[in-house]
């Protein structure tokens, strides 16, 4: 009942948001958002942490940005390209890396996300290091416009939705239930006649996909796509939005990635201000050096709350729970 | 964003042997090899030789590191990264010998290491894997972020010690004195810590304590000084390859991430199970690269991913590896 007026209570929220704040930085939470609970779906019900998901969300925006741009596609065409050519890549990444397990996985997505990001780096269509730039945002179904910021954010929250309900769906449907059982214990769940390396495809793939769409989306609301999507460190900073929020949560992920990118775009006012009331000139360089805040946090977080906060809340509200039931 | 680093080895050492080759390509046209230069084949051979011996170092400490920690080191580029910046420091603003900061500058690294080891990494050995590499992922990016708050993207660079400047005549080609130094050099200590690991009785303990830490520690060897000490030799053996790799690279505070990648995929490759496993690995991907360099340029940079590709389809548990 408490979960209905949380999520009632929140699309309330997101209804209204564009008209208080920025749509087109809405829009970029909403991506963002998605994206994590894409990533989520392996490391927090499959027990697989890959390193690579920054191939699926730049590889899908840089189709799709094509499709729209160059190709000259319908909106709808565009993304549908890049969530599927987001798929293939993940069903191939996934086949490959699936061969090894735990720490292995890991690094065995890293090399192969760049591997990927060599391939659009030398693409003659990504336009190297320059990227795709002036992605058209076209009309929905032919008759909507989208260059609308308040139209197109409503879109937006409209996949963001589906993506979201998607994945609810598959954690809770049997399929995810396997998943889990695999996450919490994968010889049990071999030897319960289960074919563990189907599965764990089938949800590699699935987070790619969902990924491609959010990389999709955020190339739609943008009209850009660079490199910086397909590096390295987009993986890492996607571990840290669901590390942050809490891996293997719900809505953990959201709320991450609306803190970290909310930190990311705003570090720089932070570094003014606390220069301005310190004194000491260094912080007004911290804009700059948004790594070393991420890094900072990266390891607060490992060693100090690794359940993230829905998690730590959630975990706080249990304990409560049993000693109410105790006394 | 983020350079390719090998590249950039590769273009200065070309620039470099050219220019210091063209008398000797007068007389040496002749001969070739698949319609490549002798002369040609040979430099870019040298030079992926040098880089596999930056793999062999990076992932033999790897190895060390995963075989008592359980723990896959991410910071161990930026920690190549912190050798070769303290080696700039030590040698442009201390006006320190090269030779002082070779010995040093690793020292300081495995210092800064066991440091890492004693506050951080020692609370994460009981947790799931993954912490670690995360944990580790953070260090790196708050070191690449500290250096780059100092000293920019922009590369700096060390000049090459007097003594190992210029070049030897070899017949059928120039040798850099300081790239055939830095292969020897990394042999050398890779050699010597397998030597350590399998033949001596500290390697014994050692290895004992991979097998099995607490049957180890029962028999009264202090366990977790051994593991902070392997910790701090490991990273150490990354800030040594980082001081031999500042004067003939670009001394960025990113060039570590790159590398660190390739050695992942060096690590999947041979699988972390033998230190002579990790050695020839090494070596041997960076001389495949260095072929590559010479008939396909482009591929020069993904030939590593490939490789791994070709091996988890066909051997997935690596060349030397047994699944752990």
């Amino acid at each position: 009942m408490n979960k209905n007026i949380g999520y009632a209570l929140a699309f309330a929220i997101a209804l209204a948001a564009p008209f208080v704040g920025y749509p087109v930085f809405l829009m970029k939470l909403l991506c963002f958002g998605l994206f994590a609970c894409a990533f989520n779906l392996l490391i927090g019900y499959t027990g697989l942490l890959s390193f690579g998901h920054a191939a699926f969300f730049g590889a899908a925006g840089y189709f799709t940005g094509h499709a729209l741009g160059a190709m000259g596609l319908p909106v709808e065409a565009g993304i549908l390209l890049g969530v599927g050519g987001a798929a293939l890549i993940g069903l191939v990444m996934g086949m490959l890396a699936i061969r090894r397990q735990g720490i292995y996985f890991s690094m065995i997505t890293l090399a192969l996300a760049q591997m990927v990001y060599f391939g659009f780096l030398r693409a003659p269509f990504t336009h190297g290091e320059d990227g795709l730039q002036g992605v058209p945002r076209g009309k929905l179904l032919g008759t909507i416009d989208l260059s609308n910021d308040i139209t197109l954010y409503y879109v937006v929250l409209a996949i963001t939705i589906a993506g979201f309900a998607l994945i609810v769906r598959t954690i809770h449907s049997p399929f995810g239930q396997v998943l889990k059982a695999i996450k919490e214990n994968e010889p049990r769940a071999i030897s319960l006649g289960y074919d563990v390396d189907r599965y764990k495809l089938m949800a590699f793939v699935l987070s790619a996909a969902l990924a491609g769409l959010a990389g999709a989306t955020k190339t739609l609301v943008l009209g850009f796509e660079t490199l910086t999507d397909v590096h390295w460190s987009m993986s890492g900073l996607v571990i840290l939005m669901t590390l942050v929020g809490g891996m293997g949560t719900l809505v953990g992920p959201i709320l991450g990635a609306f803190i970290i990118i909310a930190l990311e775009n705003k570090l720089g006012d932070v570094g003014t201000w606390l220069a301005r009331s310190t004194g000491i000139e260094w912080f007004s360089t911290l804009g700059e050096s948004v790594g070393m805040v991420t890094g900072l946090i990266f390891i607060v977080c490992v060693l100090l709350f690794r359940r993230g906060i829905v998690g730590e809340i959630g975990a706080a509200l249990a304990a409560a729970a049993r000693n109410r039931k105790a006394s | 964003m983020c350079p390719a680093q090998p590249d950039l080895v590769a273009e200065c050492c070309v620039s470099l042997s050219l220019r210091r080759l063209l008398p000797a390509l007068l007389y040496c046209d002749a001969m070739e090899i698949f319609g490549v230069p002798l002369q040609a084949m040979m430099s870019q051979l040298l030079l992926g030789l040098v880089n596999g011996s930056f793999y062999a170092m990076l992932s033999l400490g790897l190895a060390v590191i995963f075989g008592l920690l359980n723990v896959i080191n991410f910071s161990h580029g930026a920690l190549y990264m912190m050798g070769a910046f303290l080696a700039f420091i030590g040698v442009t603003s201390l006006g320190l010998n090269y030779w002082v900061v070779l010995l040093v500058a690793p020292l300081l690294v495995g210092v800064f290491g066991i440091l890492i080891e004693k506050t951080m990494l020692r609370w994460l050995y009981k947790l799931d894997h993954l912490y670690g590499l995360l944990l580790t992922f953070g260090i790196t990016l708050l070191l690449e972020g500290v250096f780059r708050s100092f000293f920019g993207v922009s590369g700096q660079s060390i000049e090459v010690p007097e003594m190992l400047s210029g070049a030897t005549d070899l017949g059928f080609m120039m040798l850099p004195n300081y790239r055939a130094w830095v292969v020897f050099a990394s042999l050398g200590v890779c050699l010597a810590t397998w030597f350590v690991i399998e033949k001596t009785k500290l390697g014994a303990y050692l290895r004992a304590g991979t097998e099995n830490p607490k049957l180890v520690e029962a028999f009264g060897v202090n366990v977790p000084l051994m593991v902070t000490l392997t910790y701090g030799f490991g990273v150490a053996l990354a800030g040594f390859a980082g001081v031999l790799a500042a004067p003939i690279i670009n001394v960025t505070p990113l060039m570590g991430s790159h590398l660190i990648i390739v050695v992942f995929a060096v690590v999947v490759i041979g699988g972390m199970g033998s230190i002579m496993g990790s050695i020839l690995t090494g070596l041997g991907l960076g001389i495949i690269e260095g072929f590559t360099r010479v008939f396909y340029p482009e591929g020069s940079e993904v030939v590593v991913f490939v490789v791994m590709v070709i091996v988890l389809m066909i051997r997935p548990a690596g060349l030397f590896g047994k699944e752990k």
